[in-house]
């Protein structure tokens, strides 16, 4: 699909007069929309997930990924800086990297040999003086004016960002203190990846970001834990939203309860689980926070979500492929420190999300039915009242849709639709 | 004792037996295909290439694979489909009496309600193959999708 430049609509939006707990269905299925996105979101003020930092720990890794539909890299230099740019060749437009993963001391396009740094500045020129005194680049040819197009990179508790806005404020100002530190709590230890997966969901990545937020569906739609009488002991939960509402932490709690010694001793919890399973072992987890949350999902505005499912640690995201098709890609991790059983325990509660996952693979296919049930009726829109109309943090129920309204609250205003 | 042969043949004949047992939809003999502790994972060629262990779908024993079964029954919520499995040639080494390793590609079309059929799935499996009171069974089966991407979910086994 062309993704135009044009900075406006044909046919202009008008939100709804109920604001954003009314969302007009043509936000789904509109290609206008879809490229105004990749420039006011995804070249806008948002910090973009690039990848994991021990995705590139040595210096010279490279990893590539997109931020919207756009083509990026993410490198770490000689001095063991991060650096990302757009992966697009100064001279014709190629892909410059063209493995997901490597290492490199200069990032060459294979086209016409322009190579460039770890920092994407053009280092190389293939027959710049020419052939034997003839051809080859203008005298005055400035290669420092022919960089490869940067962002702006911050790590954040092992997580790389990058942002094309010199107007987005550093990472922890962005998420604000609610989410960092969440986000800390959860990922400021040294990582290592377990394993990954993604999923082709064929719907607009907007509706996978409502998704993430919908606290409301969990029970209703996802009945595994329901059918085999799970009795998860946590009941008390409630939704955080960030400051600006783009963000937010959506958390389930064990209740109180008294541990038998031997559980307490080596901090498993399995035997609390009570269920009709024929493999317990499943649940078998542990106490990892003295917080006694046990379930969090995190979603950070665009299209990241951390997600923490009893010891399942995973960061999820989700990119646009069109209008209608978006990628979601599932990075689970441990952390170093994890002991042998802690890993097997992280290991076994991978079956618990992902494509196959027991107890959410619902939403690889729910959202599609929203596309699908949405298509020709560009001038509908969907409900999201549960909860009341406000905007705003829910510490007593996780039956609203307050973060859906948040979500469309920051769309509103990034997007600049009245 | 038995030939090289006759053994082949009755692996050949039990991975083709679970394969079409899937294809039919018989799930509740699929935990029978493996010994009670039994290891079952599908995972990603990137993720098992690189010696990591968290795949897409992993049973630890009949239980778990009983409890697969009930969940995609009764639990989980997807739009209908069926597969059909085709199967190249195995490769089988025997390591033992009674224990041989084998494998086999495989490609997996899925068949939607709304009448497309498409390849879902392609890869190898990977299995340690026990003999049994005479009967085949696994011990482990992986299976290594050669894609690091499913299309929409992945909900029966492969």
């Amino acid at each position: 699909m062309a993704v135009s430049t044009a900075d406006e609509l044909s046919e202009p939006l008008r939100w709804p007069a109920d604001g954003v707990t009314r969302i007009p269905y043509r936000l789904y299925s509109d290609p206008e929309i879809y490229a105004l996105e990749q420039q006011r979101i995804f070249r806008g003020p948002v910090w973009n997930f690039l990848c994991l930092e021990i995705d590139i720990p040595k210096a010279g890794d490279y990893k590539t990924s997109t931020v919207g539909e756009i083509p990026v890299i993410a490198a770490r230099d000689e001095n063991g800086d991060v650096h990302a740019m757009v992966n697009r060749c100064a001279h014709k437009g190629a892909l410059v990297c063209l493995k997901e993963k490597g290492n490199a001391k200069l990032l060459t396009c294979i086209y016409h040999s322009w190579s460039f740094d770890l920092q994407g500045r053009l280092k190389g020129v293939a027959f710049r003086n020419g052939l034997q005194g003839k051809g080859g680049l203008p005298k005055d040819f400035d290669a420092s004016q022919h960089s490869l197009e940067p962002l702006r990179v911050e790590v954040f508790c092992g997580l790389v960002f990058g942002t094309f806005s010199d107007a987005t404020p550093t990472v922890e100002a962005y998420l604000g203190k609610p989410m960092a530190e969440f986000m800390t709590r959860n990922l400021s230890r040294p990582l290592k990846p377990l394993g990954m997966h993604s999923q082709i969901i064929h719907n607009n990545w907007k509706l996978y970001a409502e998704n993430v937020r919908d606290s409301y569906h969990a029970t209703l739609l996802h009945t595994f834990y329901t059918t085999f009488k799970i009795n998860r002991l946590d009941m008390d939960g409630g939704i955080v939203l960030a400051e600006d509402k783009w963000h937010h932490i959506s958390y389930a709690k064990r209740a109180t309860f008294d541990e038998a010694p031997e559980y307490k001793r080596d901090q498993i919890h399995a035997a609390n689980y009570d269920s009709k399973l024929a493999g317990p072992h499943l649940l078998d987890s542990w106490n990892e926070f003295d917080d006694g949350i046990t379930h969090s999902i995190q979603a950070i505005f665009p299209n990241l979500a951390i997600q923490f499912t009893l010891n399942s640690l995973a960061v999820r995201f989700f990119v646009p492929r069109g209008i209608d098709k978006t990628e979601l890609f599932w990075f689970y991790v441990g952390y170093e420190a994890d002991n042998d059983e802690q890993t097997r325990m992280r290991v076994m509660q991978g079956n618990l999300t992902g494509a196959s996952g027991l107890v959410s693979l619902e939403d690889g296919c729910i959202n599609e039915f929203v596309q699908r049930g949405t298509r020709g009726s560009p001038d509908g829109m969907g409900l999201a009242e549960m909860g009341g109309r406000e905007v705003e943090s829910s510490a007593a129920s996780r039956a609203t849709e307050a973060a859906i309204r948040g979500f469309w609250t920051g769309y509103r205003k990034i997007m600049d639709f009245a | 004792m038995r030939g090289d042969r006759d053994v082949r043949t009755e692996i050949e004949d039990f991975i083709t037996a679970y394969a079409h047992a899937i294809d039919d939809g018989a799930l509740d003999g699929w935990p029978d295909y493996f010994t009670p502790e039994g290891i079952y994972q599908i995972i990603t060629r990137e993720t098992f290439e690189a010696g990591l262990p968290l795949g897409i779908m992993l049973c630890e024993g009949r239980g778990m694979m009983a409890d697969r079964v009930q969940a995609l029954r009764t639990a989980n919520i997807y739009e209908a489909h069926s597969y059909c499995h085709l199967l190249g040639r195995s490769q089988i080494s025997a390591q033992a009496t009674d224990h041989y390793q084998a494998r086999t590609n495989f490609n997996v079309i899925r068949t939607m309600q709304d009448g497309g059929s498409e390849m879902f799935a392609v890869g190898k499996y990977l299995d340690v193959i026990r003999v049994q009171d005479g009967r085949p069974l696994f011990q482990e089966r992986r299976v290594i999708l050669e894609s690091r991407r499913v299309d929409i979910l992945l909900v029966y086994p492969l």
